[in-house]
C-alpha cells in the first residue's frame, strides 16, 4: 500500500512523488492534505495534496528536503512504499465563481496552489498566478501552472530567473493597477503568507492562506497545530488549513513553528552521520 | 521488590519497580503476582453465596467462580470463566478503577482489605498470554458485513463478539496503530503495548480485518458506510482535548495532555532520536487536572527528565477522579500535588516560551451538578508558579470529524451521541454506538461493556430480519 509509482526531481531539494492511494484520490479536493509516515519509527508529517488523479488512483505530493523526514522521503525510490498515508484531511478550498482571482505561490506553495488554480478555473474564474522562489533552483512547475492560469507572473528573489522580485511586488502592482481581483490565495512559507496578507489588507481583498503549523495526528485530537485567527484558537488540521490571512496571528504561528528546531537539527545531524557511515 | 506481606486481613502486595528506579524508565511499574502469591490471595475470597463484587462490575465478570478455579489450580477454567464476560482481562486487570467497582463491594473490605480482584484478573490473563496463541472458535459465516469505526476497547469488543458469531468484520481506525486510548493515551509503564497488540492479533486470528489510516468523515462518510455494510458501530471515543481558554495557552511549552501522551506513547518520543518524533518537556512541569490522564501526563513528564512535576487541581484529593493506584504511584514517585488550586493565566518570556503560571486558591462549596463540591476562588489568593511546561488534562469530548454528512445522528449539547443504553442504537438506522463517544470520557470497562451490549443487539437485529421499529421511544432513556 501507498506505493511510489513515479518520482521526479523538480529541483535539487524538491522531489515529486506520485503515490498509489485510490481511495484517497477518489475523495481528495484542492486545499486538502495528507499525513505521511515515511518509515516505521517515523514521525507523522502533513504534506499538501499537489494533485490527484481519480482515474489512475494516485495522489501527487511534493516535498522539500529540510529535515530528517523529508530527506528520507526524498531518498525513496519508485516501487518503495510509505509506512502510512492518511487523508484527505482538512477542509477543502471554497471553490466558487468569484470573477478574477489571484493565487500567489511561494516555493513549495506552488504545489499547493496548482490544484486550487485548476479548480477555480474550472469554476469559471479568471485566474492570475504569481509564483516565486528564492532562486531559479527552487522554482518548479512553471509549465504546469501556465495550463491552469490565464496569466502567470514568475519571479525569483535574486533575479536568477525571470523577474527579480518577491511575490508581493507584482501582487501590489496588480492591485494598484485596479485589476478587479475578488479574492487572493497566498500559500508558501509563513513569512511570505504574512506579507501577502499585509499587502492585500489595505485593498480590502479577502485573502486566504494555508497554515503550515506543526501537526501530530492531523485529525483534531492533539492541538499541536493550534493557531490564533481573529483572536480565537483554531486547530489548523480540522478548522483549516485555509484561513482568512488578515485575521491570523502570524507571530504566534512563526513562534510555534520553531518549538522543535533544535531537536530537528539533532535528528538531522544523526541521520546525516548514519548515512555517511553507511557509505564509508 | 515485594513488600512485607500483611496479616490475614491484608491483601497480598503486588511487586512493583522501586519508585527511585522507575522514574527513569518506561517499563511497567506493577509487576504482577507470582503464582504462589496469586493463589494465596485467591484463598482470601470467602466465596459469598450472594457475591456483591459481581454487581459492582460493569460487565458482571464471574468473579468468585474464576477465583475458585484459580485457587484450585485449574487455570484454564479460570481463564474461561473470566473471559466469559470480559474479552480484555489483561487490560482491565491493569486499568480498571477496581476500588470503586468490584473491590468496593467485597465484603472483606468492611473490616479489612477487599480481595485484590483486579490483580487476580491480571494474573489469570497474563498466565493465559504466556501459554501462547489460542486457537479461537468461529461460527459458520453468516454472510453479513459489519463496519466498526474506531479501535478502542468498545470497537475491539464488538468486533471480537461479532466475528465469533460469524460476521465479516472490518475495523476502520484513523491512526496508524489500532487500540485507541490503550495505545495513544495510556503509557507503556502502566499498560505495555505488547498486551494490546496481542489482543489485536487475537482479533485478526478471528478473521477481523483492521484497516488503519482510515478517517471516517473524510475518507468515507457514515452515510457511505451505512450503504455498504449491513451494520455500523461507532466507537470513536472522546478524543478532542478541552482547553481552559485562559491567556497564554498557546505559548510554546503548553500541551494538551493528548498531544504529550500521543507523542510519547504512540510516536515513542521517549526513544527520540532513535524514533523521529520529538517532545520537549522542561524542568518544572504543571499538569492541570487530577484524572488518570493527568497522572499519566505527570508521570511521563517525570520519566522524560523533569525535575519537578506538579498536579494542579481545583478540588481536593478526595474528589480526584484518578484510580487510587495511580494517585498512590504518582505520590510515591514524588509528584507534587497542589490541590484547591486553579490556573488563571500562563505567562511567557520574550521568545514565546512558558515562564510561569498564575494560579488562584480555591475553597470547596456546596455540591454542584456533578455531585462534587463546587470549587470557589478565594479572592486575593493569586500566586505565581515558576514552570516552563504546562499540560492541560481537563478532559475530552467526542471528535466531530466522524459526524460529517450524518445530520440524523442525534447528539447532545456536549457533543456525545444519543444512544439507547439498553442496546446501543443511535437515531440513525443500522448505526450503533458505544464507549466514550456516548458517555463522554469514561472507562475502558464501560466502553467494553457498551461494545458487548451493542454486539448482542446487532446480532439479534440482523438475524431477525431487521424488525421495526428501529427506535422505541418507550424503551430508551437518554
Ligand atoms: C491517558 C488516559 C488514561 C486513561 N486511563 C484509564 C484507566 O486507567 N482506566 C480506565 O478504565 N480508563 C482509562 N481511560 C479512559 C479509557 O481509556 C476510555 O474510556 C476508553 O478507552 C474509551 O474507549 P472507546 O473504545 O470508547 O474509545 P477510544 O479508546 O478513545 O478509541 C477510539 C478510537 O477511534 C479512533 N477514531 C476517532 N475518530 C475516528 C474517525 N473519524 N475514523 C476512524 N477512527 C476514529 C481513534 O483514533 C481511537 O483509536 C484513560 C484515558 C486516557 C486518555
Ligand atoms: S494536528 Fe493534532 S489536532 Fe491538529
Amino acid at each position: 500500500m501507498y506505493r511510489i509509482v513515479h518520482k521526479e526531481v523538480l529541483t535539487p531539494v524538491t522531489k515529486l512523488f506520485v503515490i498509489e492511494a485510490p481511495e484517497v484520490a477518489r475523495k481528495a479536493q484542492a486545499g486538502q492534505f495528507v499525513m505521511v509516515r515515511v518509515h516505521e519509527k517515523g514521525e507523522r508529517i502533513p504534506l499538501t495534496i499537489a494533485d490527484y488523479d481519480r482515474q489512475a488512483g494516485t495522489i501527487t505530493l511534493i516535498a522539500q528536503e529540510v529535515g530528517k523526514t523529508t530527506h528520507m522521503l526524498g531518498s525513496m525510490a519508485v516501487g518503495e512504499s510509505l509506512a502510512s498515508f492518511t487523508g484527505p484531511l482538512g477542509r477543502p478550498t471554497e471553490i466558487a465563481s468569484y470573477g478574477t482571482v489571484a493565487l500567489v505561490g511561494g516555493g513549495l506553495g506552488i504545489a499547493a496552489i496548482y490544484p486550487i488554480c485548476r479548480a477555480l478555473r474550472e469554476a469559471g474564474n479568471e485566474v492570475i498566478g504569481i509564483i516565486g522562489a528564492r532562486n531559479a533552483d527552487l522554482l518548479f512547475w512553471e509549465d504546469k501552472m501556465r495550463t491552469v492560469t490565464d496569466e502567470l507572473i514568475v519571479c525569483t528573489d535574486d533575479g536568477s530567473y525571470a523577474r527579480k522580485a518577491v511575490v508581493t511586488v507584482p501582487l501590489k502592482e496588480l492591485l494598484d493597477a485596479g485589476r478587479p481581483i475578488r479574492r487572493i490565495w497566498g500559500i508558501g512559507p509563513a513569512i511570505m503568507m504574512k506579507f501577502v496578507s499585509l499587502t492585500s489588507q489595505p485593498y480590502g481583498v479577502p485573502t486566504i492562506v494555508s497554515l503550515n503549523s506543526i501537526m501530530v495526528d492531523g485529525t483534531g485530537m492533539c492541538g499541536a497545530c493550534r493557531v490564533s485567527v481573529g483572536g480565537r484558537t483554531q486547530f489548523a488540521c480540522v478548522d483549516g488549513p485555509e484561513f482568512d490571512g488578515h485575521q491570523v496571528d502570524w507571530d504566534l504561528l512563526l513562534t510555534r513553528q520553531r518549538i522543535y528546531v533544535d531537536l530537528e537539527k539533532q535528528a538531522m545531524e544523526a541521520y546525516v552521520a548514519a548515512v555517511a557511515s553507511q557509505h564509508a | 521488590m515485594a513488600e512485607a506481606r500483611k496479616g490475614a486481613r491484608g491483601r497480598q502486595e503486588m511487586p512493583r519497580q522501586d519508585a527511585r528506579v522507575r522514574i527513569h524508565n518506561f517499563n511497567e511499574v506493577a509487576l504482577g503476582y507470582p503464582l504462589k502469591v496469586a493463589i494465596e490471595e485467591a484463598n482470601r475470597c470467602i466465596q459469598c453465596k450472594n457475591p456483591q463484587c459481581v454487581t459492582g462490575c460493569p460487565v458482571g465478570v464471574r468473579i468468585p467462580e474464576f477465583i475458585k478455579a484459580l485457587r484450585e489450580g485449574d487455570l484454564w477454567n479460570a481463564v474461561f470463566l473470566l473471559k466469559d464476560k470480559n474479552s480484555l482481562p489483561a487490560i482491565c486487570g491493569r486499568v480498571c478503577p477496581q476500588e470503586t467497582q468490584c473491590e468496593e463491594r467485597c465484603v472483606l473490605g468492611r473490616r479489612g482489605e477487599p480481595v485484590a480482584i483486579g490483580r487476580l484478573e491480571r494474573f489469570v490473563a497474563d498466565w493465559e498470554r504466556a501459554q501462547g496463541m489460542r486457537t479461537p472458535e468461529r461460527a459458520a459465516p453468516v454472510g453479513k458485513r459489519i463496519a466498526v469505526v474506531g479501535s478502542g476497547p468498545a470497537g475491539l469488543t464488538l468486533a471480537g463478539d461479532m466475528a465469533k458469531k460469524g460476521y465479516e468484520v472490518e475495523v476502520l481506525e484513523s491512526l496508524h496503530v489500532p487500540g485507541g486510548v490503550l495505545v495513544y493515551g495510556i503509557p507503556e509503564f502502566r499498560l505495555p503495548k505488547e498486551i494490546v497488540s496481542a489482543e489485536i492479533n487475537y482479533l485478526r486470528s478471528l478473521g477481523v480485518t483492521i484497516r488503519t489510516n482510515v478517517v471516517v468523515g473524510k475518507l468515507y462518510t457514515l452515510r457511505e458506510l451505512v450503504a455498504q455494510y449491513d451494520a455500523v458501530f461507532l466507537g470513536t471515543g472522546a478524543g478532542l482535548p478541552i482547553l481552559m481558554n485562559i491567556p497564554g495557552e498557546n505559548l510554546n511549552g503548553v500541551y494538551s495532555a493528548n498531544e504529550l501522551l500521543t507523542r510519547v506513547n504512540l510516536m515513542k518520543a521517549y526513544l527520540f532520536p532513535e524514533w523521529d518524533t520529538p517532545i520537549k518537556v522542561g524542568e518544572r512541569v504543571a499538569v492541570v487536572g487530577a484524572g488518570n490522564v493527568a497522572m499519566d501526563a505527570a508521570r511521563c513528564s517525570l520519566r522524560l527528565g523533569a525535575k519537578e512535576v506538579h498536579i494542579v487541581y481545583r478540588r481536593s484529593r478526595e474528589e480526584a477522579p484518578a484510580r487510587a493506584e495511580e494517585l498512590h504511584h504518582a505520590e510515591e514517585e514524588g509528584i507534587l500535588f497542589d490541590y484547591l488550586t486553579n490556573p488563571i493565566e500562563i505567562y511567557g518570556d520574550e521568545k514565546g516560551w512558558v515562564r510561569g503560571m498564575r494560579c488562584i486558591r480555591m475553597a470547596l462549596g456546596e455540591p454542584d451538578a456533578s455531585g462534587r463540591p463546587r470549587p470557589i476562588p478565594i479572592e486575593g489568593s493569586e500566586f505565581d508558579m515558576a514552570v516552563d511546561t504546562v499540560v492541560m488534562a481537563l478532559g475530552t469530548r467526542p471528535n466531530p470529524l466522524v459526524f460529517s454528512d450524518a445530520p440524523e445522528l442525534l447528539r447532545t449539547r456536549h457533543g456525545t451521541v444519543v444512544a439507547n443504553p439498553a442496546n446501543g442504537r443511535t437515531r440513525m438506522k443500522r448505526v450503533w454506538a458505544g464507549g466514550d463517544i456516548v458517555t463522554g470520557a469514561a472507562t475502558v470497562i464501560s466502553a467494553m461493556g457498551a461494545g458487548r451490549i451493542a454486539a448482542n443487539d446487532m446480532d439479534a437485529y440482523l438475524s431477525n430480519g431487521c424488525p421495526e421499529p428501529w427506535w422505541d421511544e418507550t424503551q430508551s432513556s437518554s
